[in-house]
């Protein structure tokens, strides 16, 4: 049974339509993407799921209950990260952890959730001291004080740096593995790619499409393509004959061998067989970037 | 509930590390009463002050500066910071309530006012010999009425100012007119009647601390209309405000 519905959500804000219909089932467990450029209506379907906005048309339920009805429920079971919002300047880290602590029945140890977090050398900071990545982890943090079954996570990496943007996803990562569902979104496509079990892309206040990221890349563009400068002259039929190949072709001295599924497994094991050692060896593959183009007939910008 | 002790606790912690706040709320008054009192002329008895010093005339007047200073800029800067920062969101995301951190700001005005008050009579008693306030039940009244209208003022202003720039936009002019008329810039003995007169009116009420502070039962219209100032600010604001 999916511990998210969202049915048909319609938002508008005055004449401008936020969210025009959107619908998906986030599975206990799993890590849930929305994935979609600035301004596509993500941060207005999390927070209607979050009972922070009135949706207009369309029916929202989370753990089986109304995010709007049955708040004071909800708000013990499910974990909110806004996008943009901060803490007091002078609140030290250890401070901000204890007091959202103590407004949940069975919060989690501040200090251990401090230590997971690597703010250890930090307890003491005062918030405006913080750097962007610090004050990101400690706003996961404050999401996950409460021990919720859910965590909503609104763009936690933006304005990080690669590697903390990476500790990030790890991080994310080790909180699913502890039982908690998550539902994460984001305009970068690495990270959905990266860390979703599924997604939903939403353009214009819709869902373009739904489906694990690999899927929705082979969806779009199943074909892969595998370069190489074999050591010595080969037969093409080597490789036409494997089941995975649609095609072979040459361009200079290279071989360019398309195919779908495992298709350098089989081409390299091949390789092997024979004895010949590929030169300049390269997989050529769609990205989640080449599906959003297709399915949108953009390009996504940021 | 426990939530809401620990809300406090860690305002309190936050106003008590904002040292130029501090300062201004708690401890400016007395300072001025000092540098005033520093001044010989200005601590011999005058028939002009009814056979008192200036310095003890002018006491009640550096309470209104407390009073403005907390609950015109110190109370809705704070609130609306933690509007534009989107504090109270995020509170609103959790099972605390925001009306808890409104309720803790409001005890934390509360208690920097009485320290204020209590700081302001205890040294102008020792140092200069002002009596303390002689009709001491009128004079907790309209201490208390005159603060319930300013900080309903200061919420009003919070309620409808979308970022800290913007409180303050709003609260410069409020508290000069406030500070005008309880006669700090100008001493009220100063100021032309009509103007003086304003001032009983106008919160927090710096005629009914006056009277109270040298022995008259305030006037109940004055306090009158401190009750409903609050009252309607407050009912105000209540429906205005917004969390985000
Ligand atoms: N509070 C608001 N008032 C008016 N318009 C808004 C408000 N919040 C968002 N919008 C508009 O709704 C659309 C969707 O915004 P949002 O849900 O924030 O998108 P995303 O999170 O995907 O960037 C945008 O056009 C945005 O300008
Ligand atoms: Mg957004």
């Amino acid at each position: 049974m999916p511990v998210i519905e969202v049915t048909s959500l319609h938002k508008r804000y005055g004449e401008t339509v936020a969210v025009a219909d959107v619908s998906f089932d986030v599975e206990a467990g799993e890590i849930f993407g929305v994935l979609g450029p600035n301004g596509a209506g993500k941060t207005t379907t999390v927070e209607c799921v979050a009972g922070l906005r009135v949706p207009d048309g369309g029916g929202v339920s989370v753990l089986g209950l109304d995010p709007r009805r049955d708040a004071t429920r909800l708000r013990q079971l499910v974990g909110v990260q806004l996008q943009e919002s901060q803490l007091p300047d002078r609140l030290r880290v250890a401070e901000a952890l204890e007091l959202y602590a103590s407004f949940y029945r069975e919060p989690a140890d501040p200090t251990q959730l401090i230590g997971e977090l690597g703010l250890d050398e930090k307890r003491n900071t005062p918030y405006e001291k913080l750097s962007g990545g610090q004050k990101q982890r400690l706003s996961i943090a404050l999401a996950l004080v409460g021990n919720p079954r859910i965590a909503i996570l609104d763009e936690l990496t933006t304005g990080l740096d690669p590697q903390a943007r990476r500790d990030t996803w790890g991080l994310i990562e080790r909180v699913r593995d502890r039982g908690v569902t998550i539902l994460l979104v984001t305009h970068f496509m690495e990270e959905a790619e990266r860390l979703c079990d599924r997604l939903a892309v939403i353009d214009k206040g819709r869902v373009v499409a739904l489906d694990t990221p690999a899927g929705l890349v082979s969806a779009v563009a199943p074909e892969q393509r595998v370069r190489f400068r074999p050591s010595t002259p080969l037969d093409d039929r080597l490789l036409t004959g494997l089941p995975q190949v649609t095609a072979v072709t040459r361009s200079g001295g290279q071989i360019v061998v398309t195919g779908t599924g495992d298709v350098l497994h089989a081409v390299t094991s091949v390789l092997a067989r024979h004895q010949i050692t590929a030169a300049e060896l390269r997989l050529e593959q769609a990205t989640l970037d080449d599906a959003f183009v297709e399915l949108t007939g953009r390009r996504f910008v940021d | 509930m426990h939530a809401f002790g620990q809300i406090l606790r860690t305002e309190a912690k936050l106003y008590l590390r904002d040292i130029p706040t501090l300062m201004l709320t708690v401890a400016l008054p007395t300072l001025i009463l000092v540098v005033l009192g520093l001044i010989p002329s200005l601590r011999e008895p005058s028939p002009e002050f009814g056979n008192q010093s200036f310095v003890t005339y002018f006491t009640p007047s550096l309470l209104v500066v407390t009073l403005a200073m907390v609950g015109i800029n110190a109370l809705p800067t704070v609130l609306a910071t933690y509007r534009e920062r989107g504090i109270l969101r995020r509170l609103a995301t959790t099972p605390a309530s925001p009306l808890a951190l409104l309720t803790a700001q409001l005890v934390l005005a509360l208690v920097g006012i009485l320290a204020s008050a209590v700081l302001l009579a205890v040294i102008a008693r020792l140092a200069f010999g002002t009596p303390l306030p002689q009709h001491p039940l009128g004079f907790a009244v309209a201490l208390v009425l005159g603060t319930a209208a300013l900080l309903a003022v200061g919420l009003l202003v919070a309620a409808v100012a979308p970022t800290a720039k913007a409180a303050q936009a709003l609260a410069v002019p409020l508290f000069m007119v406030t500070m005008f008329f309880g006669g700090v810039y100008l001493p009220r003995f100063l100021l032309p009647d009509f103007l003086a007169d304003i001032g009983a009116y106008t919160p927090p009420g710096v005629q009914a601390l006056l009277d109270a502070w040298t022995g008259t039962a305030p006037h109940p219209l004055h306090l009158g209309i401190m009750a409903v100032i609050a009252v309607a600010a407050g009912a105000a604001a209540a429906r205005l405000f917004r969390w985000e």
